[in-house]
């Protein structure tokens, strides 16, 4: 029992969890029969005696059970199975294609009275969520703390719930991309999707195989980059922000060392074995040109048609987007794009390197 | 028996005759498809609706019903919201008693309860509608547009929780609204501790300080006081649900204009 629980405590931990989820994200691009029936009985039964099972380690019950944690959980069960449930559908529908059938919403064309048969759907779904939150609401007190005192601040010091991805952010970014250029950017990547995208198909049905690639980038910012860092972020992150398995005491008192460095000093005093200059510009050449390299290269290269490319790099091109999608719509998707996976590679970049900075100049709170 | 029911619905047509009802409805019972058209026209709840929809549209499979769920929310918010505003009073002296008025003094009081957990709800149901929206590509033309006042009602839903987090006035209540509003302090340009800001100069004086940058007029002050709790109970009570609640008109009348729940064309 102990030897389980400290497999799952140290699979949970950020590096592994982030990792498993996203080669299993990956896995079930690559294979979307994956989202049949079968298994979605895996994964909820999975889920389920999971939870079951903690719920007698007093850790986690302690952790789980706080009342405000509670709709974490709900969140959890709902977001996998509405996942399973879209990709599902959209998998069905793939394979009604290909045998030369329609998708399922296209035989059913037939227009249908409203009153009754929408109206009465929505008086229940109205009269059981009523029952629902009213039952929530007499079972689960709300919480409330001691009144506040600014001169104690509690250890965690957590956001609302809904922003710990964002919070998770911080611990591989400065607040001024983690709290104000991320959030901003997440914004405006949302609101640019419909006239980025220019795929006709799957509008108005589910459908997998006709938007492999628009789904799996959304797909991997909800669930991967929002999802599973709030449900970490809430459940894993203890005083000091410090990690904690879900069968783990949170330990106000563990200190984690930190003994992350920059680039600068990496390249300065590791590589070259001398002290750092004392031009911040030239102490940061190296971080400058990496971030030039990332936002205004790459992009460009990335459109090259193949035969530009090395043959081991070749699988790189956008090309074909480029061509599709045209100047504008490429460069806006791809940066949007570029700047998602910038926090998983900062995160790899943390865990192999003890990274903190690519560029540092705090002197002005720049730092990325 | 039959006494009785025969009492009944003479009692029933001598209503539904009355002058009084068909002043409020317009039609008669509903078992005619002309009547099915009237009822749908002559409410003006119901006529946010089309009169007839594709079978496809209306599925629970399809839509999840999250959107519907999630205005359902807001309208449960609302009501218990005002409930609320008549106990709570949004100073640092009453607010936390209010409180803990609501729960022990008040009949019935799960008032609190109930906004608490249908605005934890309501944020989870928005992400999720949002999911539904982009599995069965609606957002693409025709819908960009309502898409677009999709996600600035994501964002008013997430702002209106938030300033509500703080109205408790507990520990957990300023604490999560000090980490959220520190990071305004590092703001490019607009904050004390933000990229650039040190440029902004006039001779030696910095222009922005932390008696003037984007974190101070979030908060009203330095650090979350009372000047915080007044200006988010007047944004969460007043403001943000008035832009809410005009978006969502906005939101729905598109849905109709743009065609109806999106379907295969
Ligand atoms: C307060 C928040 C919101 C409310 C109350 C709301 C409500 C609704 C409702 C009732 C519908 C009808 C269909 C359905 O129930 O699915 C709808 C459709 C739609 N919503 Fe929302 N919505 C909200 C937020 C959003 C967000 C965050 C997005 C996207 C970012 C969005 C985009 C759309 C689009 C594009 C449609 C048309 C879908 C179709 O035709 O299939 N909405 N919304």
């Amino acid at each position: 029992m102990e030897f389980i629980k400290n497999i799952i405590n140290w699979s949970s931990g950020p590096t592994v969890l982030f990792t498993v989820a996203t080669i299993a994200f990956a896995l079930s691009i690559k294979y979307p029969q994956v989202w049949s029936k079968k298994f979605a009985y895996i994964l909820f039964g999975g889920m389920a005696v999971f939870y079951c099972f903690s719920m007698f380690d007093p850790n986690f019950f302690l952790i789980v059970a706080k009342p405000d944690n509670v709709p974490i959980t709900f969140m959890l069960f709902l977001v996998a199975f509405f996942t399973w449930f879209a990709l599902h559908q959209g998998v069905e529908n793939d394979k009604r294609v290909a045998a030369g059938e329609e998708p399922l919403e296209k035989q059913e064309q037939d227009k249908v009275w409203v009153w009754p048969d929408l109206v009465y759907v929505e008086l229940l779904c109205m009269v059981l969520l009523t029952i629902g939150l009213v039952v929530w609401s007499i079972l689960l007190p709300a919480p409330l703390e001691q009144p506040a005192n600014p001169a104690d601040s509690p250890n965690p010091s957590k956001a609302p719930w809904y922003f710990l991805g964002l919070q998770e952010m911080l611990v591989y970014f400065d607040p001024w991309l983690a709290g104000v250029v991320f959030p901003t950017l997440i914004v405006v990547g949302l609101l640019a999707i419909p006239f980025i995208d220019t795929n006709p198909k799957g509008n108005g049905y589910f459908t997998f195989k006709e938007r492999r690639a628009e789904i799996a980038i959304f797909l991997y910012g909800f669930i991967v980059l929002w999802i599973l860092l709030v449900v970490s972020g809430t459940f894993l992150r203890g005083p000091n922000w410090n990690f904690f398995g879900p069968y783990e005491y949170w330990d106000p008192h563990r200190v984690e060392p930190l003994l992350n460095v920059n680039i600068s000093d990496i390249f300065w005093v590791r590589v070259l074995g001398r002290p750092l200059p004392s031009n911040p510009i030239v102490r940061e050449f190296l971080g400058i040109g990496m971030i030039l390299f990332y936002t205004g290269f790459l992009p460009v290269a990335l459109a090259w048609p193949k035969e530009k490319f090395p043959k081991f790099l070749q699988w790189m091109s956008l090309n074909n987007y480029y061509e599709k999608m045209g100047p504008a719509r490429y460069y806006l998707g791809v940066m949007l794009f570029l700047l998602m996976i910038s926090l998983p590679i900062k995160m790899y970049m943390r865990w192999i390197w003890d990274l903190k900075y690519i560029v540092a100049f705090p002197e002005i709170f720049f730092n990325i | 028996m039959q006494k009785v029911l025969n009492a009944f619905s003479g009692a029933w047509d001598a209503m539904t005759e009355s002058q009084v009802w068909k002043s409020v409805f317009r039609h008669g019972a509903i078992t005619s498809n002309r009547n099915r058209v009237l009822v749908m026209m002559s409410n003006v709840f119901l006529h946010l609706h089309p009169v007839k929809s594709r079978k496809a549209g209306i599925k629970l499979r399809y839509t999840w019903c999250m959107g519907g769920i999630t205005f359902f929310l807001f309208l449960v918010l609302t009501l218990t919201g005002l409930l609320l505003m008549f106990y709570y009073r949004p100073t640092v002296e009453y607010a936390y008693a209010d409180i803990i008025d609501l729960s022990e003094h008040v009949p019935l009081g799960i008032m609190r309860e109930l906004h608490r957990w249908g605005a934890h709800a309501m944020v989870i149901t928005v992400w999720l509608h949002m999911f539904r929206v982009f599995m069965t590509g609606s957002y693409k033309p025709p819908r960009e547009f309502n898409w677009g006042v999709g996600v600035i009602l994501l964002v008013l839903t997430l702002l209106l929780s938030f300033t509500g987090y703080l109205l408790p006035w507990d520990q957990l209540a300023i604490w999560a609204i000090t980490v959220g509003s520190n990071m305004a302090r590092a703001t490019p340009l607009l904050g004390t501790e933000g990229p650039l800001t040190a440029a902004l100069k006039l001779g030696d004086i910095n222009l922005i300080n932390s008696g003037n940058d984007a974190r101070f007029a979030l908060l009203g002050a330095r650090s979350v006081g009372e000047n915080t709790l007044l200006r988010f109970y007047v944004l969460h009570c007043v403001g943000l649900p008035l832009v809410a609640a005009v978006l969502m008109s906005v939101h729905f009348w598109r849905v109709r204009k743009d065609g109806g729940i999106s379907g295969p064309m």
